[in-house]
């Protein structure tokens, strides 16, 4: 009895909200006044704004707060004062100064930063496609399930192991690429001393953990061409070669396209792990492995130094969000589904 | 349809063979190297199979078995507990933003979609974690900051999205709160995408040290990658300095050595092996979704 007044009570509870719902459609044609118009939203839904509460607190606490927090890069800041609280430097743009001017390290770790991102999109894209146009071509259900589950792999391991993996194959003493020198006669290298091999190291690195992960999303794209093209191709003489060249890659052109603008809006930030773990953070390897997050990650942590650390960071995010702007537009620009919003 | 091995397939099969072994090789070769003795490891270098293989370094790691544990005490719970929240938290949001005629459903997701295009970046998120969140040394900042995720929000939207309406509208006439159509309708309904998100969620969460890096320095309460970590920078900063000072090469000796290392990757990484055939086809998935639109 009880049961069913209450089942009956939040009907009617629900048939009203339904209907308001409705209400507030009808009229929202006409002009509400906006402060009304709130009002009666929140009255009807007040449970789903209470549903995104979690989700809103979080982000505010997690992005929103960080980003007013780039002000601290015109501050010179007080512990005890903390970020809004601390006075501006005197002249306002000063840790910007002492950033541009006499900071080789600082200026290294930017340009680094520009040179292994072109690197890694520029080789990694060829090779992830590559990977996937050859994983295409292979027939046999089970060597074309087993490789690619293989490939994938590295993706799902931390950067604090692959740190492990690459120091057992370059280490000075039993590392296997050393031994394999000198069981050809040739003399060691101590890899982790010179810093002129790692731009080529973090680039097989970072194809080793990427290309699987890659090569899915373009097979996605190819398993998604109308089989037809193929079949007349085939009836017209093409050889596979020729398929591949005419077919899949004119049509994969858009994924790739997207794909590497997409980078190019990100290609101010690096993956930190990469080329933190990876290098053992080795001051000897700074000259060609120091990126822009280690490099701030130095100042921060290790030297305590807010204003530098702050400037570059604000130099950072600003030329990234300019960027990711940049190719999302152009990504726009060149197919509509493609672009990120 | 049997097609005939010409020099292009053989290319083609040759390729994909040779990096599938380069990409398993280093997994081997840690796998080797944890059932290596160390005087073999230094004699001949680390082997895929070791000659005489034995359990010293697993025993070494047990030996300091109570660190470990903690770890993996803490890097579960970790894992579980922000698991849970995420799918919680980011199913909730999906859910408000997938609601059609919500007033300010359009304010919300720029709310959202701006967070992936800009943020404050290392410096002011560490001083607001720090300062005014008072996270360091406790388990939420090894669990808050990574709860939402704009990409997971908008997976989680889209596949919503696309649920019949009419399923909300019966719901609704029959009294259900936005909560319960939410828990017990489309929860059920998105399982392919929940699935995917709990599995990147799990991943991120396992695989963590960035978080205990930066908002944790008591060493008692470091996750398991953060212990791993902290292993191999203590025996690499020695072994940089082994080549000037005799002292150092003798603390060297008393480290753990290189087969501990690796002992301790098999430790850590295993439980994502063993799982990785039963769920890499989620991760497939979610790739195919979200990849382009990530």
């Amino acid at each position: 009895m009880i049961y069913q007044i209450t089942l009956d009570k939040s009907k009617k509870k629900g048939m009203k909200s339904l209907k308001n719902q409705k209400k507030l459609k009808s009229v929202s044609g006409k002009k509400r006044k906006l402060g009304e118009r709130i009002l009666l939203s929140i009255r009807n839904n007040w449970q789903l704004y209470a549903m995104s509460i979690p989700a809103v607190v979080l982000l505010f606490c997690f992005a929103y707060l960080p980003m007013g927090g780039l002000i601290i890069a015109f501050k010179k800041y007080n512990f005890r004062l903390g970020i809004w609280g601390s006075p501006f430097m005197d002249p306002w743009y000063k840790n910007f100064e002492i950033l541009f001017k006499n900071n080789a390290v600082a200026l290294n770790a930017i340009k680094n930063t520009i040179i292994l991102n072109a690197l890694f999109i520029s080789v990694g894209t060829v090779f992830a496609l590559a990977l996937a146009l050859c994983f295409n071509e292979i027939s046999n259900k089970y060597i074309k399930k087993i490789t690619q589950s293989i490939t994938f792999l590295p993706y799902f391991i931390s950067t604090v192991v692959i740190g492990i993996f690459v120091s057992g194959l370059l280490g000075f003493e039993n590392g296997v690429i050393n031994r394999i020198i000198v069981s050809l006669g040739g003399e060691k290298v101590a890899f982790y001393m010179e810093a002129k091999w790692w731009p080529w190291i973090l680039l097989i690195v970072n194809i080793w953990k990427g290309a699987g992960y890659n090569a899915v999303v373009y097979l996605a794209t190819i398993s998604g061409i109308d089989s037809s093209y193929y079949e007349a191709a085939k009836i017209d003489g093409a050889s596979r070669w020729q398929q591949t060249r005419y077919i899949s890659l004119p049509l994969l052109k858009p994924t790739v396209i997207t794909m590497t603008l997409l980078s190019v809006g990100k290609i101010m930030n690096s993956d930190f792990g990469l080329f933190y773990n990876v290098t053992g953070d080795m001051p000897t390897l700074y000259e060609t492995a120091d990126v822009i997050d280690t490099y701030i990650y130095r100042a921060l942590r290790q030297l305590g130094d807010i204003g530098i650390s702050s400037a570059t960071g604000f130099f950072q995010s600003i030329v990234g969000f300019f960027l990711v702007l940049l190719s999302n537009w152009a990504a726009n620009k060149y197919s509509e589904e493609g672009a990120l919003f | 349809m049997k097609e005939r091995m010409t020099i292009g397939r053989f290319i083609v099969h040759l390729f994909v063979i040779v990096f599938s072994f380069v990409c398993l090789y280093p997994f081997l070769l840690v796998v080797g190297g944890s059932l290596m003795t160390n005087s073999e490891a230094i004699n001949s270098g680390f082997k895929v199979i070791p000659d005489e293989p034995t359990l010293a370094s697993y025993q070494i790691l047990l030996g300091n078995g109570a660190l470990i544990f903690n770890g993996y005490k803490i890097t579960v719970f970790v894992t579980v507990v922000g698991t849970c929240l995420s799918i919680a938290v980011n199913g909730m949001m999906g859910y408000v933003l997938s609601r059609k005629h919500l007033a300010g459903r359009r304010v919300m997701n720029l709310y959202v979609l701006l967070t992936m295009l800009f943020n404050g970046g290392m410096v002011p998120w560490y001083l607001v974690c720090t300062q005014y969140l008072h996270l360091k040394d406790t388990y939420w900042a090894l669990i808050l900051p990574s709860v939402v995720s704009a990409w997971y929000i908008f997976l989680i939207r889209n596949y919503f999205t696309g649920v019949p309406e009419e399923l909300w509208e019966s719901a609704k006439l029959d009294g259900a709160s936005e909560f319960t159509v939410f828990s017990k309708i489309y929860l059920p309904l998105a399982t392919p995408v929940i699935a995917t998100v709990v599995l990147f969620a799990a991943l991120g969460y396992w695989n963590d040290w960035w978080l205990g890096l930066m908002l944790i320095d008591d060493s008692t309460m470091q996750p398991l990658q953060m212990l791993l970590r902290t292993m191999i920078s203590n025996i690499q900063f020695l072994q940089t300095m082994s080549q000037q000072s005799s002292e150092v090469q003798a603390m060297l000796a008393s480290v753990p050595g290189d087969g501990v290392k690796m002992a301790m990757v098999v430790v850590t990484t295993g439980p994502i092996i063993l799982l990785y055939p039963f769920v890499q086809k989620y991760f497939m998935k979610g790739i195919m979704v979200g990849a382009v639109k990530g």
